[in-house]
């Protein structure tokens, strides 16, 4: 569980983040969403440690992160899985050497027991014939699986994924929503995703949290965001016309 | 006030580069492979213009001896004295700043770019080690190439002064000898070993701390570019003025 108190952070003049509290549950699939500029990418680099902000504390199952030694930093950073938006695989490495890399930095294990692995979190990721193909031979889907396969090859207690759909066609998107989602429950992860897709939120939405401004505008489950009379939050849910369609639907149905 | 600061945040990324050190399994690995980017890959350019302007210097010299009085070996003298003080050393480093500077500032550039550094800290790794360190390990090496710039150099002055008709064997030999001071060299390859680090760490200062995109990946290899050179410059000036003046 990771619960988040009153964070505050700025960039010279601009205050990007004005106290955001919330609790991110383990075993969910926790959503941030919100337009471009409302703050959720440096909220997101706030709870992974990359940005530190000036008020307010991030704790991670009661450890507070501030109050750590470097060391302890460094420990809980081990413990964090990270899906960037544009995968970050490093370029040099194969797709085995990526997915090995954390390990082979932080564990003391055989080759063969890093090999096997390797080769268990790729079957899991459905990504059997790419171990030795390079980030720039592989689609940008299987880019995205090799980056959540490096995310929970050291058994993380935390997984961020920052717009984990970004560049991919509905259908691969739906397929990553749901690897993501099946992973948090089988190993029991507190998941963080940065989006701002809507399908993904109703795909595996089970916590939301709406920002604006650098505010939380909202919070509730996928259920609840249809329902609510929140106008900032309308707007942005039904600003394409697909949704604008299934909500008619749902406001005839109710009537 | 933007010079201060950098010098500033430039200095704190060399500390931060000698910290938490990568396991030596890991780092072995890239040191080797830097080696083989950064040195042997720039050996074929700097023997090439080593060896031409080595030629070049001698032609000139020779051309500008029009006095009967001053003896016929100053051609290869003089080609060793400017190869050794300051063409190996200064002038490689310069062409250095161009090739291997562009090279680590685009590739760690790229590396923010794609969040790639962001992956690394993220996952508890020192980039600034990871990435950094290797580099520095690899241009104690610079000297080697120097050396060989240096041979290439007088053996361009040798084969330009003699078939160009502008020297006979015995007088460019008899040169290159004379008044030979081997500190000369010790002076050079300290220069080259101050050098070595300044091209590892400037570009990379450049290209880890960018921001921005593909663009601005380009611009910090420009900026890379001249700034390595004037530190070059500025310090062999003040290396020269400190062991030679």
């Amino acid at each position: 569980m990771i619960e988040v108190k009153n964070i505050h952070k700025s960039f010279g003049d601009a205050h990007v983040l004005k106290g955001i509290s919330s609790v991110f549950d383990k075993g969910k699939t926790n959503l941030i969403i919100g337009q471009s500029g409302s703050g959720k990418t440096v909220f997101l680099k706030c709870l992974l440690g990359l940005f530190t902000p000036e008020e307010g504390s991030i704790s991670y199952d009661g450890k507070i992160y501030d109050e750590l030694s470097s060391k302890e930093q460094r420990n809980l950073r081990q413990e964090m899985g990270m899906v960037f938006q544009g995968s970050a695989l490093f370029d040099s490495l194969t797709v085995e050497g990526n997915v090995m890399f954390p390990m082979e930095m932080f564990t003391k294990q055989s080759r063969s027991e890093m090999q096997d692995r390797v080769d268990f979190v790729l079957k899991r990721v459905n990504l059997i014939d790419a171990h030795h193909k390079y980030p720039s031979e592989i689609s940008g889907g299987m880019q995205k699986r090799v980056a959540i396969a490096r995310a929970i090859v050291m058994n993380p207690k935390y997984l961020f994924c920052d717009e984990p759909n970004s560049g991919l066609d509905p259908k691969t998107a739906i397929l990553i929503d749901n690897l993501i989602k099946e992973i948090t429950e089988e190993y029991d992860i507190t998941t963080v995703i940065n989006t701002h897709d809507m399908n993904s939120v109703m795909e595996i939405g089970e916590k939301i949290i709406f920002l604006k401004n650098g505010l939380k505008e909202w919070e509730g489950t996928k259920n609840e965001i249809f329902k609510t009379d929140n106008e900032a939050v309308t707007n942005f849910v039904y600003s394409s016309e697909l949704f604008k369609k299934v909500r008619q639907m749902y406001i005839e149905e109710r009537n | 006030m933007n010079y201060l600061a950098s010098i500033g945040s430039y200095a704190l990324m060399v500390i931060e580069v000698f910290r938490k050190p990568t396991k030596w399994r890991i780092m072995k690995a890239l040191i080797l492979k830097e080696i083989d980017e950064l040195i042997y890959g720039s050996l074929g350019i700097l023997v090439f213009i080593s060896f031409f302007i080595g030629g070049v210097v001698a032609i000139q010299t020779a051309l500008n001896i029009t006095s009967e009085l001053i003896p016929k070996y100053l051609v290869g003298f003089a080609t060793r004295q400017s190869i050794i003080l300051e063409f190996a050393p200064t002038f490689c480093s310069i062409i250095m700043a161009g090739k291997v500077g562009s090279y680590i500032t685009s590739s760690i550039g790229t590396m923010r770019v794609t969040e790639q550094i962001d992956a690394l800290e993220v996952m508890g790794v020192n980039a600034l080690n990871y990435l950094v360190f290797p580099k520095i390990i690899a241009m104690l090496m610079y000297p080697f190439i120097i050396a060989i710039s240096m041979y290439v150099g007088i053996f361009g002055g040798w084969i330009a002064g003699v078939f160009g008709g502008f020297s006979t064997s015995a007088d460019f030999v008899e040169g290159v000898q004379l008044d030979f001071i081997p500190f000369h060299v010790t002076y050079a390859f300290i220069k080259t070993l101050v050098f070595a680090f300044i091209l590892a760490t400037i570009p990379s200062f450049h290209g880890f701390y960018m921001k921005g995109g593909a663009l601005e990946v380009g611009k910090a290899s420009t900026t890379s570019f001249v700034w390595t050179s004037v530190v070059i410059i500025i310090l062999n000036y003040i290396l020269t003025q400190l062991m030679l003046g």
